[in-house]
């Protein structure tokens, strides 16, 4: 076995190289390039858990102004329900006042008219007992010759009427 | 290899072969050997392979994501096993994941197809008893630094009535330090195993197409060709899982050391 029966004479170049390679692959590779690219790697992941950190503080803030956007349209439909009603309300309450002015508007004029008609009643009322009174002297003149006198005619048509 | 001699040595791969010598240190003759060259061609091959991690781009491209996979891959193993405190070790422990991983698979590659011969680095106890000692040292480092002489209660099971200790804690002991050869033997033998298995089976391969009988080639090299690729496969996964293994004990060690028991 060439490892074992060579051993005396080439240990020494042996060690040599060894310490001369190992110790450069230790120093330039090990200890110059592996930290590097660790450091890449390391800037990689850190990069991308940013990066998904960074999405999930968006899509947070994303959700909050949702929210809020929708407790805010809430708020504003509640609102404009409010004053629709309150609106309403406050037509009905007009309207209502309106009517009731109306209403009593009416009944005065109605009453007004009534009273007016009553007048006009009773006016024709005491013009037809006046025609009938000279009717009546007219008729007792023409059938009898006899000379009435227009009380008493007027006498007669009230008696008339009110037998009537 | 050593085809020159008529046989078909599998030990041959493993031989530590000069390139040029370089210096000498207290005897010891130091020089740019095949191993060392492909030590050399891993290093250069893991750092080409890094590059493409290093565009930094956001989305990645198909080369980062797999650089990234693979540093995320031994980030998630430290800190799963040892927590937070465990990415301290990151470095170490990709470096040694990675060398060995790199070195076990170019050790693999079929280039003896156009004439290199490719030497696996990670079958040499040399190479992965130093990886296991670095492996250990730290461990006791970390251990001692963090915990002080308190490091030896790692050695007392929890809940073990007091009576038993005297046995206990020597069979802890002998654990505790059989893991740096634990390390180092498992890699060596994996490797050294895989690859003689292979060399064996291509000789059958070679001198059944070479027998004087045409019987021999369909009956021999033919089925040892089949089981070959098999076995290619089989290495492929070897080399990954005892890279992986390598890391993974060293991250239990680690472990031990930084958060007792």
């Amino acid at each position: 076995m060439p490892q074992i029966a060579q051993i005396a004479e080439t240990f020494g170049s042996q060690f040599f190289w060894l310490f001369l390679t190992f110790g450069l692959i230790y120093l330039v590779i090990g200890r110059g390039m592996v930290p590097k690219i660790s450091g890449t790697v390391e800037a990689r992941d850190r990069r991308i858990a940013d990066d998904l950190a960074a999405a999930e503080r968006a899509r947070t803030e994303a959700d909050a102004r949702e929210e809020a956007y929708r407790t805010q349209t809430e708020a504003n439909r509640a609102e404009a329900l409010k004053l629709t009603q309150a609106a309403k309300q406050d037509a009905a309450r007009q309207t209502e006042a309106r009517v009731k002015a109306a209403d009593a508007e009416t009944n005065v004029r109605v009453a007004d008219a009534e009273a007016r008609i009553r007048t006009a009643a009773d006016a024709a009322m005491a013009d037809i007992e006046t025609v009938a009174a000279e009717a009546a002297q007219d008729m007792v003149a023409k059938l009898s010759g006899a000379n009435v006198s227009r009380e008493r005619a007027a006498e007669a048509v009230r008696v008339a009427l009110a037998n009537g | 290899m050593a085809a020159e001699s008529g046989k078909i040595d599998p030990m041959h791969q493993f031989e530590v072969q000069s390139i040029t010598d370089l210096f000498t240190v207290g005897g010891q003759q130091i020089a740019f050997t095949n191993s060392a060259l492909w030590m050399v061609i891993t290093l250069g091959v893991l750092w080409a392979f890094m590059m493409g991690g290093m565009r930094r781009q956001l989305v990645p491209g198909r080369w980062q994501a797999a650089v990234e996979g693979v540093t995320g891959f031994i980030e998630n193993m430290m800190v799963t096993n040892i927590g937070p405190q465990g990415r301290k070790f990151v470095p170490y422990v990709f470096s040694l994941f990675m060398f060995i991983l790199f070195a076990n698979i170019l050790g693999l590659l079929p280039l003896g197809v156009v004439g290199v011969h490719p030497f696996t680095v990670t079958s040499h106890l040399t190479i992965t008893g130093v990886l296991a000692i670095v492996s250990f040292g730290i461990v006791l480092a970390v251990g001692f630094a963090k915990h002080g002489l308190h490091f030896f209660s790692l050695f007392v099971p929890h809940g073990a009535p007091w009576w038993m200790l005297p046995i206990l804690i020597p069979v802890e002991f002998v654990s505790f330090m059989v893991r740096p050869f634990s390390l180092a033997l498992r890699l060596f033998v994996a490797m050294t195993a895989g690859h003689i298995l292979l060399k064996v089976l291509a000789g059958f391969v070679i001198n059944g197409m070479n027998a004087d009988a045409a019987w021999v080639a369909p009956i021999v090299s033919l089925p040892s060709f089949i089981l070959m690729i098999g076995i290619s496969a089989l290495e492929l996964l070897v080399a990954a899982i005892q890279a992986y293994v390598f890391a993974l004990l060293t991250s239990l060690y680690l472990n031990d050391a930084v958060n007792l028991h």
